[in-house]
């Protein structure tokens, strides 16, 4: 069973309906016990970042989601739910979970696109992933398919953490964290069959850790 | 670097399709779930569901209509018709969409785009427009005006001004629709396109007048759109979305191509 982390902030019901559509079990909620008993934690979002953290602290969901990382529950963050793994996101200057390194920063409407436009801001749309690192997640994705990216600000995380980048006026990181703990900053649950694959991939991970 | 994005678009009237639908294969004629679907796996980059009901039966019906496609479509979907409250964009949202679309109840109130973007986030939010082109003049400098019921009912709002505002007010998108060159199936108001397009740094999608894949690289490449909405020429089976997409990607624009 997976858990989808509910702090009213997210995008919990359309993570719900990916899984529901591959048959996998899972549990919208911020019960402690029931994120605890989970083969793995989605930590779904969209929204601003300070938002989340209040939300997040007011259930007391931020230690536990520090402690349930250090007792190698696997995680995967989506979106806002990428951003705040980071020490600190420039949205409203605002300390994030510091479970990865690094930080979140607003894209700079100054670059410019291989056609010589502006970036539009937000980044809304399918884009690639270039993997600059072995990645569970991308098995059996195709290489050249798009995931669907909806923000403003994108992650920066200390370079060891890199997974995967994406181009948009310039490269940002798109794919962060190390083995059990991911954080992809498209919605693999509005990326078609390359992001159901992902979010299968996660779960195949979840349990083969948990029988490991 | 960003594709841009090709998005069919369903009229859809107490559950069911307006205007018929017909692919060379077996899909139920008339049903969105089944025709939502049918994009999807063909390669559609988002769709837009189009709720002309009048009823508020025939909206219950519709809301039934975006969770059925919600459980079954796992790309981005938009809802527009009739939303004028932000109770009535909460309900769509909670029934699956993305993004729900404001028109004339944007014109009227032109807060529930504020109103949106701070409840929901401004990527939920997008204005869809209807422009005309009138002669220029002091109150419309660009000889594009705002209308609404369809055409027939002029606002007095320069479209370029109006976008500009819907930009500041919070709007995530804007979908721009040309009653001109509706249902000519000679090509967007490519003029009109880049003109919005340039005018805004939110993204603008296309809207009215694709009779054929050229015509959609033309409003990606000189209407500087990031995505183009088509409607009958998929429905009456006469290009695939792997054609069109095939055909602008030679081009050089970029399309997402593998899913």
């Amino acid at each position: 069973m997976l858990a989808i982390l509910d702090y009213k902030a997210g995008n919990q019901t359309s993570v719900r309906r990916a899984l529901d559509h591959l048959g996998i079990e899972n549990r919208i909620t911020a019960d402690s016990a029931v994120l605890e008993q989970a083969d793995g934690i989605i930590f779904p979002g969209v929204g601003a970042a300070g938002q989340a953290m209040r939300e997040l602290a007011s259930r007391g969901l931020d230690a536990k989601l520090r402690e349930l990382v250090a007792s190698h529950k696997p995680l995967l963050g989506i979106c806002v739910g990428c951003q705040i793994l980071l020490d600190h996101c420039e949205e409203n200057d605002t300390t994030t979970l510091g479970i990865i390194p690094g930080q979140c920063r607003l894209f700079n409407p100054a670059w410019t696109e291989e056609d010589g436009s502006s970036i539009r801001i937000p980044h809304m749309g399918w884009n690639r992933v270039t993997l600059k690192a072995d990645c569970p997640l991308f098995k059996d994705i195709p290489a050249g398919a798009e995931f669907y990216f909806v923000h403003s600000y994108y992650p920066a995380p200390d370079p060891e953490y890199v997974i995967g980048e994406t181009r948009y006026g310039e490269t940002f990181c798109s794919v962060h964290g190390r083995p059990g703990l991911w954080a992809v900053q498209f919605h693999p649950e509005k990326s078609g069959t390359p992001g159901l694959t992902l979010l299968r991939n996660f779960h195949d991970y979840c349990l083969e850790a948990r029988n490991a | 670097m960003l594709s841009r994005r090709i998005i069919p678009c369903l009229d859809v009237r107490d559950g069911k399709l307006t205007k018929g639908v017909k692919f060379k294969d077996n899909v139920d004629i008339g049903d969105p779930v089944e025709t939502a679907r049918h994009y999807y796996e063909e390669g559609a980059d988002e769709i837009v569901f189009y709720d002309i009901t009048a009823s508020s039966e025939g909206r219950g019906i519709f809301l039934d209509v975006v969770e059925r496609v919600a459980s079954q479509i796992f790309i981005p979907f938009s809802v527009g018709g009739g939303l004028s409250t932000v109770a009535d964009m909460r309900a769509v949202l909670l029934a699956g969409a993305e993004k729900c679309s404001v028109n004339s109840g944007a014109v009227k109130n032109p807060g529930i785009i504020s109103e949106g973007a701070a409840a929901f986030g401004a990527q939920c939010v997008v204005l869809g427009m209807d422009v005309k082109r009138v002669p220029k003049s002091a109150q419309i400098p660009s000889g594009f005006e705002v209308v609404i019921h369809g055409g027939r009912k002029y606002t007095g709002m320069d479209a370029l001004a109006w976008a500009r505002r819907a930009e500041s007010l919070g709007a995530g998108e804007i979908c721009l629709n040309s009653i001109d060159a509706d249902g000519t199936k000679d090509g967007y108001d490519l003029e009109l396109t880049r003109l919005v397009s340039e005018s805004v740094r939110i993204p603008v999608i296309a809207s009215g007048g694709a009779g054929n894949p050229q015509h959609m690289a033309d409003a990606f490449t000189k209407g500087k759109a990031s995505a183009a909405l088509i409607a009958s020429i998929v429905h009456y089976g006469e290009y695939s979305i792997r054609q069109i997409k095939e055909h602008i990607a030679g081009q050089g624009v970029p399309m997402r191509m593998v899913w």
